[in-house]
């Protein structure tokens, strides 16, 4: 054991190492793998966005910006949202640029979480949320979603609030369940909202691609703005993942509280990244049309192959992944991840990686060509006829 | 954003799957927009019959095999009275060498790919067939060396899918 072990920080030794990077390993290690395990788009950038960002680079744009991110940017996003859903936040003071959601999230939880506040985390959910409440001394409540459709419903909210709570993190349309809530069902959670006093953090990072229905801001609900930090970017939208720029829309003290950590923490988002978003902004609806209606048509795919083979399969109607139960299979979702990589080289990912309600449920993200799509769910039909 | 009616949208979808695979069957299209088989064998149709759809073809790099070449052929012409462009333009198309025909704006007036087993061969048939039609005043023979883009295909390499295997 390293001299460090004994040093090393409680908030980090806090946070379980995950089960998964020794599979992680295992599958970067093999060249004939078909991988459903990829949370972030195959599309390439659109071309038009990297061009910009090269532009950007001659043009020697490579400093510090504001620490609140481009004002341009900033202006363009306050349009797009008054456009898109009648909400107005002052490009002022209301909206923060940050190194993705990622970040966002970090800093919004470091700007309102005191130590031993709690905070709700509906699962199974992206594995970011736990360990960020943790990082700011604070205490993760999950609260376990109904297997049938994986959404959040009024009482769950009540039977786990306690005077200690202090905000609710939302994720719809959700990794890893490709679930979605309705503007009636989210109304619902509004009400829970008012009636326990709470703070809501909604991650809409996948609202583009909601196929079924048109997506619900949050802050859109009656009393929510006043609320609720709206956290989103351009990494799913636009594929745009390793440029790492995404934001933050909320009250302005809320903002200010969220700006003192980022200002101290991060100083800046990338600017290429801010110039590729701005190019996004203007000219970018197209693609993200485009590509969003190449992912529906994979998601029709993915859910007719899985539920043919067996395996039964709610709808999911946003974000680029499927949700299949294996239970019937007898196996467990850790063991079905490993047998079919083992046996057919199909990166699946576990339903427990994302929370223990996800057990017995495995994670098939759509992200891929519909070429590697249909030979994955070949291999997975043949293992299925074996077990 | 979407602001297209349903059916539309069904039209929109099933071309931009046929324009990148013609090979796509009605069974298949059906899986991935929702839309019963016989439904979509009737929309082809219609979008067949009313020349939407104009042919099924495939993107061939030909240069794998050695065995074309191909120029681009600026054709000067001089107009004919009442006849306008239509008629040299339609008589050019009429020979098989030929693979496209284009009106142009600038110093040209037609645009024409040509296609031959060398370059002696289409420099022959732009000499024999094209140079020496009445209305044609002048030509200029550019070969290609190498095709980039076909089609809206890219004809290099696609760059391999560099995402790691899993991330959440
Ligand atoms: C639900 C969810 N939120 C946030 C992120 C991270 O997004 P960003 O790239 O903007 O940091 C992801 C990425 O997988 C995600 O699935």
């Amino acid at each position: 054991m390293s001299e460090f072990a004994s040093k090393k920080a409680k908030r980090v030794s806090d946070v379980p190492q995950s089960g998964i990077r020794r599979f992680f390993d295992l599958a970067n290690s093999r060249e004939d793998v078909i991988s459903l395990g990829v949370g972030e788009p195959d599309f390439p950038t659109p071309w038009h966005v990297r061009e910009a960002c090269i532009y950007s680079l001659e043009r020697g744009h490579t400093y510090y910006t504001s620490n609140y991110g481009l004002y341009e940017l900033r202006e363009l996003l306050s349009q797009s949202y008054r456009k898109r859903y009648k909400l107005d936040y002052s490009p002022e003071d209301e909206i923060l640029i940050t190194t993705g959601v990622s970040e966002a999230f970090d800093i919004a939880m470091r700007a309102i979480v005191d130590v031993g506040d709690e905070v709700l985390i509906p699962e199974p959910c992206y594995v970011s949320y736990a360990p960020c409440v943790r990082f700011a001394e604070g205490n993760p409540v999950y609260i376990p979603l109904s297997q049938v459709d994986f959404k959040l419903r009024y009482e769950d909210i009540s039977s786990k609030t306690t005077e200690k709570t202090k905000a609710l993190v939302l994720s719809y349309p959700n990794n890893p369940t490709g679930a979605i809530m309705r503007r009636g069902e989210l109304e619902e959670i509004a009400d829970a909202v008012v009636e326990h006093d709470l703070l809501v953090i909604s991650d809409e990072v996948y609202s583009e691609l909601t196929y079924t229905t048109k997506h619900t801001c949050f802050s859109e609900l009656n009393g929510m703005k006043e609320r609720t930090i709206i956290l989103n970017g351009f990494s799913k939208s636009h594929s745009m993942t390793g440029l790492r720029i995404g934001y933050a829309l909320a009250p302005y003290d809320v903002i200010e509280a969220m700006m003192t950590v980022h200002q101290y923490s991060m100083l800046c988002a990338p600017i290429t990244a801010q110039m590729g978003a701005i190019e996004a902004l203007k000219n970018g609806w197209e693609s993200v049309e485009s590509m969003k209606r190449e992912y529906d048509r994979r998601r029709r795919l993915t859910l007719s192959r899985l539920r043919n083979m067996g395996l039964p399969c709610f709808e999911a109607e946003g974000a680029f992944y499927a949700f299949p139960s294996v239970k019937e299979t007898g196996m467990s979702s850790k063991e079905f991840e490993e047998r079919l990589f083992k046996d057919k080289g199909v990166v699946v990912v576990a339903g427990e990686t994302f929370g223990p309600s996800g057990e017995g449920h495995i994670r098939c993200s759509y992200a891929n060509s519909m070429e590697k799509l249909r030979e994955a769910f070949d291999r997975m039909e043949e293992f299925l006829s074996r077990v | 954003m979407s602001t297209l009616d349903d059916a539309t949208n069904v039209e929109i979808n099933i071309l931009e799957i046929l324009e990148n695979n013609g090979k796509a069957t009605p069974d298949e299209i059906s899986e991935v927009v929702g839309v019963p088989t016989e439904k979509v064998r009737e929309i082809i149709g219609e979008l067949e019959r009313n020349g939407v759809i104009r042919k099924y073809k495939a993107s061939i790099d030909w240069s794998k095999l050695d065995g074309y070449v191909y120029a681009i052929i600026e054709v000067k012409v001089a107009l004919e009275r009442e006849k306008g462009y239509d008629h040299i333009a339609e008589r050019i198309s009429r020979f098989p060498e030929v693979v496209s025909v284009r009106l142009i704006s600038g110093d040209h007036d037609l645009s024409l790919t040509v296609r031959g087993k060398s370059m002696k061969d289409v420099a022959f048939f732009v000499a024999d067939k094209i140079a020496t039609l009445p209305q044609v005043v002048g030509t200029s023979t550019h070969f290609v060396l190498k095709t980039y883009k076909e089609d809206g295909v890219y004809m290099g390499e696609e760059p391999k899918d560099s995402r790691l295997k899993i991330t959440f």
